[in-house]
């Protein structure tokens, strides 16, 4: 490396804490945290659902103010009461949960996102201009409700590189990106980073911390429990200093000794939500039992819109496009489909998969009531319900203080885990699971995916719709790439070259049975 | 019909339209901030015995005008302080707040009953208005100039302004409008206590200019109507202006009939046309629009407690 700004020795670090802690009824979310971050460095935070890296982030960037210690900025000792007086420092950050407000425009939550009121061509013409710099596709327009996850985080990243931030703080920024989009982002933040500005690095995905990060931080129940150099330490001995154990490898993925066929969809098409919804366009697929089928695109390519038209949200036109063991389903709603065996898992947790403020017994009944005895009669049974949400709890390692907890107050993983778990838990025929392990740490994702392919190999058909390909090549048996609405044929997982997806994703099609042949 | 009296036919539809509006105006801010204040009839009595007290007190209408809008402030600050501060349940405490302004009301009001004053009157020279016509452009009082100055000011302010932004922000996404480092709970402070002020306005445009006497109840649950109002115009203000005119003119024409001795429409029929009509207008507005859910403020209502 050559000798840069962030080489020099002398220079107190950009950003130190000493002995952070933060506790919330019930848990110590962090306890005695010390860490300290250069100019110019990319650092990483890793730790398990829970472990308190957003809590820790949130009180760099002001959001909770800490029990106790202290935090040094260039060497003085500094309070950060508010995110403004974060971002007064210097400090940005890209939220887990994204701050956004759904109504509004991009551009009018870009502005809310500024300290200062800037007129509204001026905003227009300086976000045109980041956008542009770090080629991010963003229309400021568009309503948020209508975007993508995806896009949706871009409108965060772009609040911060507005700013021109000297501490960039991103909790779980690729979580929802696909490989290229990572590529391009990583290719932005190295050359934020070689401009002098640090980066504090939240992520799960261990491969990315260490093409990306100088140094990690370990968290562990709220504690460091290690730092490392992710560039000469493994993957997998950072998954287990996270998690203080070995990790485990999946078992049985790929066995699928495929069945009939569970769900077939046939030439389903379906009008997006307008104004900005992707059309489904003759979308056919069959999903067998005991198989898993992948099914991956870059965001906002039409996953959401086959998502809820397969689990009865919308309905379709005629009841043949949707045939569940035989039966015609398509114009059926939501809880009758629950009830013949098709469960399905939007990627969005808070608020669609899940009632933030619900308890996670009360969210269990919501979903699971259609196959167990949870409500017979439409009298619910709490001793079966928390039973049941015990059940999740203990079999899926949700880190939480019980049944009683309300989702909203979960970490994301650990959410996840429990909104998994619920469904798995109903050993439905058919799973449609979106992102089913976004956000969730290595462990924890390792148990999701085992869980997945265990419900396969009990004969039940399990369709993931992922951006994350290395997720769908370890999980799935065949694979499809959704763009544009359309869905291309699906081919074993055995055949196909990590490339060759990639490209099929970001809409270059090079071969003639990609999703171009059927425009 | 003469032009007189289409001309004072307009006359009394703008000002019955006037208290309605001003208090909805006022809610519908409150709305925009995630804040549902059920208690407008409440504030509007507070203003309204505020306003004739001060103004049978000291003979001058201007003082009592200002009296209203402190005194709806006052009352708005009650409920501000219970929902905002100790986050009580906004539904039950604005209900709450209502029977606390109509026992005020009648408490202070007691000893005025049936006294009258001086009505507020027009605010350019009579010389303007002798002409019919332009009585109907220059003969109203101040108040009704100011609604409608209003009315222009706050869709300005909500869709032009940056603080406007922020507001409805505040009202779309409380924890991320806190996540990014707005003062929630001081932005609906200030958002309430508008909603107070023009509910307290609103309140005293009875007792000061409609029917220049105090009466018990004297609002007669126009506060409701202005609740339902911000509701159907779906948070825009102009249609809040349309409701509320459109309101104040079928009630004119209910009172028309009645005067002109219709019978072959049941009184009752009559008495319900301003609440059908204004809601069958206003629905109708909205319908084949699929983004109605989007209309409302998404937090409305919830309470809000910083982590
Ligand atoms: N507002 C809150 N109220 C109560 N408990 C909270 C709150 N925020 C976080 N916690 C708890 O604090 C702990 C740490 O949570 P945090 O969100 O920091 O975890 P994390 O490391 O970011 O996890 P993930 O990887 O799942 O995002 C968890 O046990 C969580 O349940
Ligand atoms: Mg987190």
């Amino acid at each position: 490396m050559t000798a840069s700004p962030r080489d020099r020795a002398d220079a107190p670090p950009r950003l130190a804490l000493s002995q952070i802690s933060k506790s919330f009824p019930g848990v110590k979310a962090n306890e005695d945290i010390s860490l300290s971050v250069r100019a110019g460095e990319i650092h990483a935070v890793l730790g398990e659902n829970g472990a308190g890296k957003s809590t820790l982030v949130k009180i760099i960037y002001g959001v909770q103010q800490a029990d106790g210690g202290s935090i040094a900025w260039n060497g003085e000792t500094v309070s950060i009461p508010s995110p403004k007086a974060a971002r007064r420092l210097g400090i940005g950050m890209v939220f887990q949960h994204f701050s956004l407000f759904d109504a509004m425009t991009v551009i009018e939550n870009i502005a809310l996102g500024l300290d200062e009121a800037v007129d509204r061509d001026e905003l227009k013409a300086r976000v045109a201009k980041v956008l542009e710099s770090y080629s991010l596709p963003l229309d400021p327009e568009r309503e948020v409700h209508t975007l993508s996850v995806g896009e949706r985080q871009r409108i965060e990243i772009v609040r911060c590189l507005l700013q021109k931030p000297k501490l960039l703080i991103m909790d779980e920024p690729t979580s929802v990106l696909t490989p290229q989009e990572v590529d391009r982002l990583f290719e932005t933040l190295r050359q934020i980073a070689a401009q002098g500005c640090s980066i504090l690095y939240i992520s799960h995905k261990l491969h990315e911390i260490k093409a990306l990060c100088d140094t990690a931080t370990i968290l562990r129940g709220g504690r460091v429990v290690g730092t490392c150099d992710p560039k000469v330490e493994t993957t997998r001995r950072m998954a287990e200093l996270m998690i203080g154990s070995e990790l485990r490898s999946i078992e049985g993925a790929h066995g699928g000794t495929a069945g009939m066929a569970r769900l077939a969809v046939s030439d389903l098409s379906m009008p997006g939500e307008p104004p900005f919804g992707t059309h489904l366009k003759e979308i056919s697929f069959e999903a067998r039992a005991g198989e898993i089928l992948g099914i991956a695109g870059v965001a906002g390519n039409g996953q959401a819109e086959l998502l809820t038209a397969l689990s009865g949200e919308r309905l379709a036109a005629s009841p043949q496009m949707i045939m569940l063991d035989g039966k015609p389903v398509a114009t059926t709603g939501a809880g009758e489909r629950r009830a013949a065996g098709l469960a399905c898992v939007p990627e969005e947790r808070n608020g669609h998969a899940a009632v933030p403020d619900f308890s996670l017994a009360e969210n269990a009944i919501l979903t699971a009531r259609y196959r167990l005895p949870l409500a017979p009669q439409g009298f619910i049974r709490l001793g079966a319900v928390k039973r049941f949400a015990q059940a999740v709890i203990g079999r899926f390692d949700v880190r939480t203080t019980g049944p009683a907890a309300p989702a909203r107050a979960l970490s994301g993983g650990n959410l996840q885990k429990f909104i998994m778990g619920r469904e798995i838990g109903q050993e439905p025929g058919v799973l449609v699971v979106s992102q089913p392990t976004w956000g969730v740490d290595a462990g924890a994702a390792a148990a999701i995916r085992q869980a997945l392919v265990d419900l396969a190999a009990k004969g039940s058909a399990v369709v993931v719709i992922s951006q994350d390909l290395d997720e769908l090549l370890e999980l799935a048996d065949r694979l499809c790439v959704i763009n544009e609405g359309r869905l291309t044929p699906p081919r074993a997982v055995a055949d196909l070259k990590i490339e060759e997806i990639g490209l099929m994703m970001g809409g270059i099609h090079g071969q003639p049975e990609g999703a171009a042949a059927h425009a | 019909m003469s032009d007189a009296i289409l001309v004072s036919i307009i006359m009394t539809l703008v000002a019955s339209s006037t208290p309605i509006l001003l208090a909805a105006l006022g809610e519908l801010v409150v709305e925009k901030s995630g804040v549902l204040n059920l208690g407008v009839e409440g504030m509007m009595l507070c203003g309204a015995v505020a306003g004739f007290a001060v103004a049978f007190s000291t003979g001058s209408i201007a003082l009592g005008l200002v009296a209203s809008v402190l005194a709806g402030i006052a009352t708005a600050m009650v409920f501000a302080v219970l929902t905002l501060s100790l986050t009580a349940n906004q539904v039950a405490t604005g209900l709450a707040l209502t029977i606390f302004g109509i026992g005020t009301s009648s408490l202070i009001g007691a000893g005025f009953v049936g006294k009258t004053i001086e009505r507020l009157g027009p605010v350019f020279p009579a010389a303007l208005s002798e002409h019919p016509w332009l009585r109907a452009l220059f003969g109203h009082d101040i108040v009704v100039y100011l609604s409608l100055a209003l009315v222009l000011g706050v869709s300005w302010f909500l869709s032009r302004t940056r603080p406007g932004l922020i507001l409805r922000a505040v009202g779309e996404n409380d924890a991320s409008a806190h996540a990014i480092g707005y003062p929630v709970i001081a932005i609906r402070y200030a958002a309430v206590a508008f909603g107070g002020a023009l509910a307290g306005l609103g309140g005293a445009y009875f007792s000061l200019a409609l029917t220049p006497m105090w009466a018990d109840r004297l609002t007669a649950g126009r506060g409701w109507i202005a609740l339902a109002l911000v509701v159907f115009s779906a948070w825009k203000p102009g249609r809040l202006l349309l409701g509320a005119y459109l309101f104040g003119a079928v009630m004119t024409f209910e009172l028309q009939a009645k005067a002109a001795g219709i019978s072959w429409i049941a009184p009752e029929v009559l008495a319900m046309a301003p609440y059908l009509a204004t809601i069958a207008v206003l629905t109708m507005m909205s319908l084949g629009r699929k983004t109605g859910r989007l209309d409302a403020p998404a937090c409305l209502g919830k309470p809000f407690s910083a982590p």
